[in-house]
């Protein structure tokens, strides 16, 4: 079975900001701030684990909860950032 | 400074008993203990001499042999209260301020408590009403707990003494490792421990036979937002401010024994120690801590002023690994679960005045309640400002500007900043709206609750049962006067006091003086005008004019620093001491109960290899392995084989 960019994020943030707890409910549309998820220090580290996984340089402009509050959105993000690098 | 513990009913052994309670808090009272038993009531004390040294043991009776009191503090006022009652006619047998009391309740019963000005906690046996009167200062400052067994009432002046009655064992209350979890600290009188509680600050309890009353006779109080200010002249107000703050210090510098400073190197304390050098015929010793991490140190501030003001100084260094090195002692007497380290630095500061013979401190602690200090008041303005442009891009902006010292919030971007502290979304009427965000960032760590005690937990929400809490008047309050109350009421003797405070000091038997705690200069500080407090987003401001001519200006000036201490990072890595690892290992955890095993562990390696771990994590790992200690040591529950330091 293929591995999509929102199951690899969510195992990401399972394992780094619920410390591996899966009995959590994570939905694709919850928000991480919202659900206390992530801190301005997991921001950074969400954003470093992009970079590192999905071969993507992220401006300042990029780190917004627009991109990166949910796992939909995240995984959002990833694919328009990986087309506009191909195109 | 003492400590003491007694009972009220009838029960066997009483002599054994007091003499058990005293020794398990002797480190309050080394130089002398004391023991009164009577038909249905017993008290028992631990001295600490700094008053009437010769004459002052206790407990003291008065002269009928009615009265008898156990008393733990000062009376600052004593020596006027004493003239007062010596032109009345009364004679006194010491010099003490203990008799002062015992002659004021003599006269006046418990209402004689609004004529106090001191920091103390007593326990006075009235024998001619059979009944036992207990009692504590208006902010806090000294702890009085109390349980009840079989009929009967003990208390104690710290938790450890009450585990010395038979039948009467530590067990964690749910409820209030919620509470530190959300709010730092239990909301009183819950405590730690199921079935023990604290009689809350400014509160007398009256224990009779047919009943037992507890009342408050001091509340803090503010006007309300719309009546006119009472003070409009900010250089009048600095003025009676000034006399009111020297006053306070003068007070406080009474002592049959020499009184040293704490002096962190930040406005309040330098203050305080400005004003108590320019009083003492000796050269005032001072007392700070220093650090390794740049982050957290003050010491150039702190040599500067010890310079400008010519004092004896001497600073402990708090170094990476000494915070876990002293943490098993700090949780035993601080008999708590804490988020954070900050009292461990207090801890090994209190011991070095020891080391130096010194037994009294001034420290400048409360003028951050009482003036508006801490981030907390700038934080919840910006959130207004924010909240009223919701769109606005460049208002959140600020939020970097308040916290400096948090590279991570520096780097974020103005979207995220306003997400993180829900500027523009959050309910301007909501009472908890200061504070929600602390609350917020904090209670996320409850994430580690194991199944069982989320299952226990389950429909509890700390900060509404604080919402409940608030007077009736609270909502016709200005919202920093809003902010100051929550800080002052809950945070200041729930967490700052005792668990940095009193707690810390008394290890090794050390006295802390409060002269902002002063409740005059409180008083004058709720009416004071907010902006004469938090003018824009400087803090503090009507003190800083206090300062002017005593201070040097990069001292009077200086922003903020938040007293903080390294967190996670001081547990791990290199050099991890054994008890930390036993005390997270799955096992432990497991046995424990409390926290979800495996999610400890990942945070556990998660805090060795990314030191840079943020506030929840840090909340989590301090809060979890704290509460681990406080098990281990109250309920004697093995935690692996651990090992304390």
């Amino acid at each position: 079975m293929m591995v999509t960019i929102k199951d690899k994020v969510k195992t990401f943030i399972v394992d780094n900001f619920l410390f591996g707890d899966t009995s959590y409910e994570l939905a694709d549309t919850a928000s991480l701030i919202e659900n206390d998820i992530i801190d301005s220090t997991a921001v950074l580290e969400l954003v470093a684990f992009i970079e590192d996984n999905f071969g993507i340089a992220m401006v300042d402009s990029d780190i917004v909860p627009a991109n990166l509050d949910s796992l939909d959105r995240i995984s959002s993000f990833i694919k328009a950032k990986a087309e506009t690098l191909a195109a | 400074m003492c400590g003491f513990g007694g009972y009220f009913g009838s029960i066997r052994d009483a002599e054994a008993l007091l003499t058990r309670m005293t020794g398990a808090i002797a480190h309050r009272g080394p130089d002398e203990q004391g023991k009164f038993v009577a038909p249905d009531a017993g008290l028992g004390h631990a001295r600490l001499s700094v008053v009437g040294i010769g004459d002052g043991q206790q407990p003291m009776s008065d002269e009928t042999g009615n009265l008898t009191i156990a008393f733990n503090g000062e009376i600052f006022n004593y020596v006027e209260l004493r003239e007062g009652l010596l032109a009345k006619g009364r004679r006194f047998r010491t010099s003490s301020d203990t008799e002062v009391i015992l002659h004021l309740y003599d006269e006046m019963g418990e209402d004689c408590l609004s004529l106090l000005n001191g920091d103390f906690a007593f326990a006075i046996w009235d024998n001619r009403h059979r009944r036992m009167v207990l009692a504590r200062d208006r902010m806090g400052v000294r702890p009085l707990f109390y349980t009840s067994k079989d009929g009967v009432l003990y208390f104690a002046s710290e938790i450890k003494a009450l585990l010395k009655v038979p039948g009467v064992s530590a067990e964690i209350d749910p409820i209030a490792l919620d509470q530190i979890f959300t709010l730092w600290a239990p909301i009183a009188p819950r405590t730690a421990f199921r079935h023990i509680h604290e009689l809350e600050p400014a509160s007398v309890m009256i224990a009779a036979q047919e009943q037992v009353t507890v009342k408050r006779y001091w509340q803090l109080d503010y006007p309300h937002r719309d009546a006119p200010p009472k003070i409009t002249n900010e250089d009048d107000a600095a003025e009676e401010l000034r006399a009111l703050l020297t006053d306070a210090v003068r007070l406080r510098m009474r002592a049959d024994v020499p009184v040293g400073s704490y002096l962190s190197g930040g406005l309040d304390s330098s203050l305080v120690s400005a004003l108590a050098a320019g009083m003492t015929p000796r050269r005032l010793q001072t007392f700070s801590v220093t650090f390794d991490s740049a982050e957290h140190d003050e010491s150039a501030f702190q040599t500067k002023m010890a310079s400008t003001l010519g004092t004896y100084h001497r600073a402990i260094a708090c170094r990476a690994g000494d915070i876990a090195g002293v943490f098993p002692e700090v949780i035993r007497f601080a008999e708590r679960p804490i988020v954070r380290t900050a009292p461990a630095p207090l801890y090994k500061l209190s011991g070095l005045v020891r080391q130096a013979g010194l037994k009294v401190v001034l420290t400048g602690e409360g003028a951050d309640e009482v003036f508006a200090g801490y981030d907390v008041f700038k934080e919840a303005r910006v959130r207004r400002f924010c909240g009223r442009q919701p769109a606005s891009h460049m208002r959140p902006q600020l939020f970097r500007r308040l916290y400096p010292y948090l590279p991570g919030l520096q780097q974020q971007s103005v979207e995220y900043l306003a997400a993180f502290f829900g500027a523009g979304n959050a309910a301007l009427d909501d009472p908890l709206f200061s504070h929600r965000p602390r609350f917020k960032t904090t209670a996320a760590a409850k994430i580690f609750f194991s199944g069982d005690l989320r299952a226990m937990l389950k429909g509890y929400d700390a900060a509404e049962e604080l919402a409940s809490r608030l007077p009736e008047a609270f909502s016709l309050w200005h919202p920093l006067h809003q902010a100051q109350y929550l800080e002052t009421r809950f945070l200041l003797p729930g967490y700052i006091l005792s668990s940095q405070g009193d707690r810390m000091a008394m290890a090794h038997g050390i006295e802390g003086r409060f002269p902002f705690l002063d409740h005059r200069l409180v008083e004058f500080a709720t009416r004071l005008p907010p902006e004469m407090k938090l003018k824009g987003l400087v803090e503090k401001n009507i003190l800083r004019k206090v300062a002017e001519h005593v201070l040097p200006t990069a001292i009077r000036e200086r922003t903020k620093q938040p007293y903080r201490a390294p967190e996670a990072r001081s547990f791990v890595g290199a050099g991890e001491l054994d008890y930390v690892r036993d005390s997270l290992s799955e096992a432990s955890i497991a046995a424990g109960g409390l926290f979800n095993a495996r999610a400890v562990a990942n945070l556990h390696e998660k805090c060795r290899t990314q030191p840079a771990s943020g506030f929840r994590d840090n909340v989590a790992f301090v809060g979890i392995l704290s509460t681990q200690l406080w098990q281990k040591n109250f309920t004697g529950q093995e935690v692996g084989a651990a090992r304390a330091a």
